[in-house]
This record gives C-alpha cells, sequence and structure tokens, in this order.
C-alpha cells in the first residue's frame, strides 16, 4: 500500500487548518487593535449583569400574534428604550412569541411601563399647524388675541377645541426637545393633542381621536394606477378599514373636504408621534384610503407596516423579570471557568492513562478545539453580536466531553485494526476510514439536537445550544483538520509504528504477536498475522481480507501457505495476555 | 491500562463476552420496572418539586453576605410588604436566597434595597428575579415541543443512515426509558425542577442518541453480511458488537460525565442552586443512565425486534442444526 497519498493528504488537511487559524486570528487582532472589537467574547446579562425582561404580549382569546407584528413591536420598543436614554439596550424576539429586553442596570417604573404599554395608533384631524421648533419668545402671540373658544365643539375639526392655554403650549413647544415630544406620548384620545410630524417638519394641534387603530383590518404598499389602469410608477400606502372604520373614515373625509389649509389633513399618530398628515384629496367610502405623496418602495413598505401594526394593538406583560448583579455574574463565571478547567484537566489525564502517547493527540486536539471556539465566539460577538451567557459557558464544559469523545471512536477504532494486526500506517487509514462514518453520524445527531433546541429555546436555553452545535462543527474541523492527519503523520514515527510500550498502540498489548518471539524468531513487525489466527478469529479475520486489496489478498495468501504449520499459534497468542 | 486493554481485547475477539441479548428478558424486566417506578412515585409523591419557574413569584440573591442569619431576609421583606411570605435559604457560602410570592414591581425595587440595607451589601449585590406563573409552563410547552421535533427528526436521520427503521425504533424507545428513568431519579431525589433542569434533560436525548449511533454502527457492521457466514447467530453477532464497543462506551461516558461531574461539583459548593448545577445534576444522571439504556436496553431490543425476520430465524436455525 502506498503511503505517500495519506501522507500528503494529512500535510495538505494541517496546512488548511493552519490557514483557517491564521485567517481567524488575523481578523481578530486586526478587529481588536482597531476598538471595533475587543479581545474577549461578549458577555451576556447574565455574567455582566443587567436586566432582562421576558415580555408576552397580551392577546384577547384567541387570538393570534403573528412575526411581522412581533417584529413591528420589537421596532417599536426598541425605539422607545433607546429613546429613552438607556443605550446599548437590545430587543429580541423569542420562539415566535415573547420579547426579551436586556439592558444595563436597573430599569426605573418609567421605563418598565414604558416598555408594557401598548403602541396606541390612531386617527386625529389637523387643527392648526406651526413650525418645528418652538416659536421665539418675542414673536409668540399676544396675550389677547389668543384664541378664544365660543362655544363647546361640534366635531372633531372644529377649532372650538383650542383654548387660549392649549395654543400657549403649542407655540412653546419644541418637536426638538425630548421632554416635549415625550409629554405628548400617552395623550387622552377625547382630547386635542400636539404633535410633531418628523418628516415634513412641522408640529400640529390635533383634534381628538376619531378612529382607533384597530379599525384598520390592513395596509400595504403597491404602485399607484393612473386613471386608465396604467401603473403610474408612484409608489402609494392602502389602508383598508373594518366596517366600522370604514364608515367614520366616510363621514371624517366627508367633513375634512370641506375644510381649508391644514384643517383639510388627518394625521396618523403611533405613541403620540405622526407617522403621516395626508390631505384629503376625496370623500372615500369604501374605506380604502390611497396615501401618496414623493414615496419610494422602502418608505411606503415602513409606513405600511407601521399601519398594519396599528391594526393590533399589543400590549405586553412582563412575564419575568431577572436583575443580575454584575458581582453574581462574574462568580458565576469564575466558577464556570474553574469548573471548565477542571473538568478539561479530568479528561487530559484519563486519556493519557487510556491512550497513553496518543493522549497526547487528544490533547492538541482539545487545545485547538478550544482556541478555535474561543475564536468564534469573539468574531460571532463581533460579527453577529453574539452573547455568551452562563448557560452558553455550561454548553461549553459539556462539549469538552463531547469533543474527546469523538477521538475516542477514532482510537478504538485504529486499536481494533491493530488487533486485526494491521500495521499501524494502515490500521490508521482503516480505522479512519471506519470511524469517520461513526463520527459525522453522531455529530449529526449532536447538531441536529442543538438546532432544534435553539429553535424552540426559551430564555437561556439557547445560548446553551448555541454553543453546543458550534463546538460540534468545530469538533469537526478538528478532527478532519489535526486529529486524523496528525495520526497519520505519527503512525510513520518510529515511536509509533514500533509499537513503543507508551505510544497507547503497543501492539503487545492489543493481542498481537510481540515482535520478539522467543528461541531467535523475530517477526517481522507489520507482517501479516491473520494468517496465524485460531479460530476464533476466523471471522474478525475474514472480514479483514474482505477489506483488502486483490494484490493484498494474494500476498496474504502466498505468505499463509509459506507459513503454514510454523511458528505462532492461538496458544502463544494467549500467553501474551 | 494492561488489564484493561486485555479485557479490551478478550471482550474483541469474543474470548470474553456478556450476555446483553441472550439476557434480554432480564434486562427489559429490570428496564421496565425501574420505568413503572419512575411514573408511579412521582404519582405517590404527589408531583415534582416545581422550581419558582412553575409557581411563579419573586426571588432574591443576595451575594457577598458575612452574616447568613435567615430572619434579616424574613424581616427585610416583611418590613415592606408586610403580608408577603418569605422563604429564606443560606444557598452556598455567603449567599443567601429569598423567594416570596409574586411581588409588585415597586415592592420588589424596596424589597431589594432593603435585603441589601439588612446584610450589609451594596445593592448591586443583590439579584432580583421575578417570575410569572406562566413562564415555566411556556418553557415546559417548548420543550415538549422539542423534544417532539427532535424525537422524529432523528428517527429519520437514524432510519436514513443506518438503513433500517428497527435500529431507529429501538433507539427511540430506549431514548425514551432514558427520559422516563431520569425523571423517576430526579423525582425520588427530590431535586428541584427548573427550566435549567430542562434544558438538561433535552440535552440528555442528544447525548443518550449519540451513544447508540456508536454502538449501532457496530453492530450493523458486525450484521452486514451475517447469512453469508455459519460462525454466529445474528443474536451473537449484536452480542458481539456490544462487547466489542465496550470499551469505547466506558471511555466516552467517563470522559463525557467528568467535566459535567466538575460543573455540578463547583456548582453546588461555589454558586449553590443555580443554572450550571441544576442543568450538570440532570445532564449527570443522564449520561450514565444513557449509557447502560444503550447496553442493557437499545441493542437487546434491536435484535428483539429483529428476531422473527424469516431470513434470521432460518440462519439460526441452520447454524443450532449443525
Amino acid at each position: 500500500m502506498s503511503s505517500i497519498r495519506p501522507v500528503k493528504q494529512a500535510r495538505k488537511a494541517l496546512l488548511w487548518l493552519l490557514i483557517v487559524f491564521i485567517i481567524a486570528t488575523g481578523v481578530l487582532v486586526a478587529g481588536a487593535t482597531t476598538g471595533k472589537t475587543g479581545w474577549g467574547p461578549k458577555l451576556a446579562l447574565d455574567l455582566e449583569g443587567g436586566t432582562e425582561m421576558i415580555l408576552a404580549p397580551r392577546v384577547q382569546g384567541d387570538q393570534q400574534i403573528n412575526q411581522e407584528q412581533l417584529d413591528q413591536a420589537v421596532k417599536i420598543i426598541r425605539q422607545r428604550v433607546n429613546g429613552n436614554g438607556v443605550t446599548e439596550s437590545e430587543v429580541t424576539t423569542q420562539s415566535g412569541r415573547n420579547v426579551v429586553v436586556s439592558m444595563p442596570g436597573t430599569p426605573d417604573q418609567a421605563t418598565r411601563e414604558l416598555i408594557q404599554a401598548s403602541a396606541a395608533m390612531e386617527f386625529r384631524p389637523v387643527l392648526i399647524s406651526g413650525s418645528y421648533e418652538a416659536t421665539p419668545k418675542d414673536q409668540r402671540t399676544a396675550e389677547a388675541d389668543l384664541p378664544k373658544p365660543d362655544g363647546d365643539p361640534k366635531n372633531a375639526s372644529d377649532t372650538n377645541w383650542v383654548t387660549a392655554d392649549l395654543y400657549k403650549k403649542f407655540e412653546a413647544y419644541d418637536c426638538t426637545n425630548k421632554a416635549d415630544i415625550k409629554s405628548s406620548e400617552n395623550a387622552d384620545p377625547a382630547k386635542p393633542m400636539i404633535s410633531c410630524d418628523a418628516k415634513v417638519g412641522v408640529k400640529y394641534i390635533l383634534g381628538p381621536q376619531e378612529i382607533p387603530g384597530d379599525q384598520i383590518s390592513d395596509a400595504y404598499a403597491q404602485l399607484a394606477r393612473g386613471v386608465n389602469g396604467s401603473v403610474t410608477g408612484e409608489w402609494v400606502v392602502v389602508i383598508e378599514f373594518n366596517q366600522q372604520g370604514t364608515k367614520t373614515f366616510a363621514d371624517t373625509t366627508q367633513r375634512l373636504i370641506a375644510l381649508q389649509g391644514a384643517q383639510n389633513q388627518f394625521a396618523i399618530v403611533l405613541d403620540g408621534q405622526i407617522i403621516s398628515a395626508p390631505t384629503t384629496n376625496a370623500v372615500i367610502s369604501d374605506g380604502r384610503p390611497q396615501i401618496q405623496g414623493g414615496f419610494t418602495q422602502e418608505s411606503s413598505q415602513a409606513l405600511a407596516e407601521q399601519l398594519k401594526y396599528g391594526a393590533l394593538p399589543i400590549s405586553f406583560d412582563i412575564q419575568s423579570e431577572r436583575q443580575v448583579s454584575a458581582t453574581l455574574g462574574a462568580d458565576q463565571l469564575t466558577a464556570g471557568l474553574i469548573a471548565g478547567i477542571i473538568g478539561l484537566g479530568l479528561v487530559f489525564i484519563y486519556s493519557l492513562f487510556q491512550y497513553r502517547a496518543l493522549g497526547l493527540v487528544t490533547i492538541a486536539s482539545l487545545l485547538v478545539s478550544g482556541i478555535l471556539t474561543y475564536l468564534a465566539l469573539v468574531l460571532l460577538g463581533w460579527g453577529m453580536n453574539y452573547r455568551l451567557s452562563l448557560a452558553g459557558v455550561a454548553g461549553l464544559i459539556v462539549a469538552i466531553g463531547l469533543i474527546a469523545d469523538s477521538f475516542i471512536v477514532y482510537f478504538e477504532r485504529v486499536r481494533d485494526e491493530l488487533r486485526e494486526g494491521r500495521p499501524l500506517a494502515s490500521a490508521v487509514d482503516i480505522g479512519w476510514g471506519r470511524a469517520k462514518r461513526t463520527i459525522l453520524a453522531s455529530k449529526a445527531v449532536n447538531l441536529l439536537a442543538a438546532v432544534v433546541l435553539y429553535i424552540v429555546a426559551v430564555g437561556n436555553v439557547r445560548g446553551f445550544a448555541f454553543t453546543l452545535g458550534l463546538t460540534a462543527i468545530i469538533d469537526l474541523i478538528v478532527v478532519y483538520g489535526l486529529t486524523h492527519p496528525t495520526l497519520v503523520l505519527l503512525a510513520r514515527t518510529k515511536f509509533f509504528a514500533d509499537g513503543h510500550r507508551l505510544s497507547g498502540l503497543d501492539p503487545s498489548l492489543l493481542g498481537v504477536e510481540p515482535l520478539y518471539k522467543g528461541a531467535g524468531q523475530i517477526r517481522r513487525f507489520g507482517e501479516n498475522v491473520e494468517a496465524n489466527r485460531g479460530k476464533k478469529n476466523a471471522k474478525a479475520s475474514g472480514e479483514a481480507a474482505k477489506r483488502m486489496t486483490i494484490a493484498e489478498r494474494r500476498r496474504a495468501e502466498a505468505e499463509q501457505s509459506k507459513r503454514s504449520g510454523t511458528a505462532s499459534s492461538k496458544a502463544q497468542e494467549e500467553n501474551n495476555e | 491500562m494492561n488489564k484493561l486493554v486485555t479485557w479490551g481485547n478478550e471482550l474483541y475477539t469474543g474470548k470474553r463476552s456478556y450476555p446483553f441479548t441472550s439476557k434480554h428478558r432480564l434486562w427489559f424486566t429490570i428496564a421496565g420496572a425501574l420505568v413503572i417506578l419512575s411514573i408511579l412515585v412521582p404519582v405517590v409523591k404527589g408531583g415534582f418539586n416545581l422550581g419558582i419557574d412553575f409557581r411563579g413569584g419573586s426571588e432574591f440573591t443576595v451575594s457577598d453576605v458575612q452574616n447568613t442569619d435567615t430572619k434579616i431576609g424574613e424581616t427585610a421583606v416583611t418590613s415592606v410588604a408586610s403580608s408577603a411570605e418569605a422563604t429564606v435559604t443560606n444557598i452556598a457560602p455567603n449567599t443567601m436566597r429569598v423567594q416570596t410570592e409574586r411581588l409588585s414591581d415597586d415592592e420588589t425595587l424596596a424589597i431589594a434595597a432593603s435585603l441589601a440595607d439588612g446584610y450589609q451589601v451594596s445593592s448591586n449585590e443583590v439579584t432580583s428575579n421575578f417570575i410569572g406563573p406562566t413562564w415555566g409552563q411556556d418553557v415546559s410547552r417548548q420543550a415538549l415541543l422539542g423534544l417532539f421535533a427532535f424525537v422524529i427528526l432523528v428517527g429519520l436521520l437514524m432510519a436514513a443512515y443506518f438503513r433500517t427503521w428497527k435500529m431507529s425504533l429501538a433507539a427511540i424507545i430506549g431514548l425514551l426509558v432514558v427520559i422516563v428513568v431520569t425523571a423517576g431519579i430526579y423525582s425520588v431525589s427530590g431535586f428541584e425542577i427548573t427550566p435549567s433542569a430542562i434544558i438538561g434533560f433535552l440535552t440528555i436525548l442528544s447525548y443518550s442518541l449519540y451513544d447508540t449511533v456508536v454502538v449501532f454502527d457496530k453492530v450493523r457492521e458486525n450484521t452486514k453480511d451475517f447469512s453469508k457466514q455459519s460462525k454466529r447467530t445474528f443474536e451473537q453477532l449484536v452480542n458481539l458488537a456490544v462487547n466489542q464497543t465496550l470499551v469505547r462506551s466506558i471511555n466516552t461516558s467517563v470522559v463525557a460525565v467528568l467535566p459535567v461531574a466538575s460543573i455540578l461539583f463547583i456548582g453546588s459548593y461555589m454558586l449553590g442552586a443555580g443554572t450550571l448545577k441544576d442543568l450538570s445534576l440532570a445532564l449527570f444522571v443522564g449520561i450514565i443512565v444513557s449509557a447502560l439504556s444503550t447496553l442493557f436496553v437499545q441493542a437487546p431490543l434491536y435484535q428483539w425486534l429483529r428476531r422473527n425476520e424469516p431470513v434470521i430465524v432460518e440462519h439460526t436455525k441452520k447454524l443450532t442444526v449443525d
């Protein structure tokens, strides 16, 4: 059997691993020295300290919440939390149902309420428009000229809603001031309010709520059609109201069409902020108004999404809330790392005890897996914002055992082949061919479990599943790129090939005849001994014979006939124990 | 090493052999009894010891405590919410845990502050944890969903890989035995069931099947052309495969259990209850049960499932008549 090919392949595999290693390290060093990422993996909240809230949507009856609505909810909650001055907070969805908010520190009561509140969408008519910033003090309307209502307002568009106080507040209202914006967040739907339209840069006084957001049944973006039905190339947003909304909207447009100036507009308000304030061009009696005006495909779709979200205002209940002190997190990380080091040490000792020098290959492979895992965690933290949690650390520790398992499967296979009497080099080649399949199948099971766990995960299971899956892949890379090639090369060294007592592959220990057979007879190591096997091994050697190439079999047959009747027997074999 | 290697050699050649398949009745009876016990015990005991995640409530952990008097914790709770009942436990050196019924946001913040005060630690040493009563149910529901999806997928995967559904079926029945017995041991020992423990259970699935795949791979190799040889019956071939992989099974299980045991040890010694400990406890029990189950349930079961196949019956008859 030619030994050149496996050696070449082994060298190539090692080279590839080295290249992967160098690239990953290079990216990390480049990222870390330029300050784009740290040297260590990003830590999750339970290790870094902070608060994690898991929010469950409050739904009525058998109402279902879909992913789209959940994504919208996440966007809105993210806006709220970050707008509130909390930085570095993370808002994510979980198992298609819950929203997870993680933030450093402890949120105050206001933030808590803000997070839980539903997104309130509503339609209000515009009463008065004004400049985006506060009117300069010297230009404000004199006390005597302030509007004085002459009676109760008759409808939502009635300017009698605007009192002197409200108008004063309106002039002082500054859309660039966070405190002012916040004040309009929870406006009473029955009363007029002040709100800003950031897109146009205008602020408005709006009449009371005319249509609540939940009367929208759908909203979507589409290309507008001209009178003759041809596509005009302009993007518009179409809203579809439900029955009640259709009726109210028809009445509203009927009224607004007759009005002039700003009063012709109505505003769509989400969380106190205007997302669109279109003017009324026609009476819409079919409940399918179209909003148009300089939309791009993207902006029209964004607006449609926001409108659709308004169709189902969701509020959230805090289902679980954890405040983790940074000290506890640090303690747990320390404990986890100590556990990991002890676990690793025990595995090292056990492999050395079981596999002697081969144990060193296990140790080297485990160390390389460790380094690759570390690199992967840091780079994933950088690229995908992956954060290592305590459960993730547990996954890494559990993985030590699972990674070492694949080496054991491989080494035992090689030993099996040695027991069949093969020389080490071919035992490694053939053992690998069989171990490879087992390792792939068992890693597939591991990976599948990790993926299933990750998909259905609740809470911190995800971190665990993630590291478990990640290490399964890294294990494969290391077994293919390091363990096997190293063994192929080592099998060609004298120490291993001659079956040194400490190599862990000492053929005499494995039930193969000793090299020195006494009475001056020396068996050439690697000689085909299958032929000399006792009856008990007939099956096993038969199987091994089947695996030989034709040339090998011929050689074996020739040797068998030459040696029949001489030397070794089963009895001798048993004496070796 | 020498002895173990020699033992391994004897197992490999068939010189030494343990009756995994021939005594299957005994093993199945034991496994069946364990499964029944594992189902009965929790019923008799009135269910599992469910953690706070399933009952709902608030939990505080105070670290770096010098004075571990439980009274301080109780007073700290009642000073804020007079009607609340607090369970205060010293879970690890310098660490106190306080569990109460569900509290409002304000109360939670106030109790956290008064605990920090009472135990004379800074407020960032107090961790609070509020769990709604549906949280644990959510975890369990997802876990069941995961179990279901995983069993189906892995059943298909194994059937495809081994090209026989009987191996897949044997593996999955064995898997269920592992889950039930591990849960039974959990119940008997009175350990608290927490979401972390449930994650542990799900991981056992993966480990158990991993272990089975390794053994079944050898079984398949040995029995591939069984009808073409006349040395051993099908049953003997399966048994030989299990014996041949015995050293491997022991080694992989020991190596898998070592790191888990170290988490368990460090987790309980340094941290008391928590993610790490609950997870590793379930894994520790599960890995041992899985390894045993592969040898005594999965492999004999596979042989048992195939015992009546005409080819095997005929082959066995031919060998025994000779």
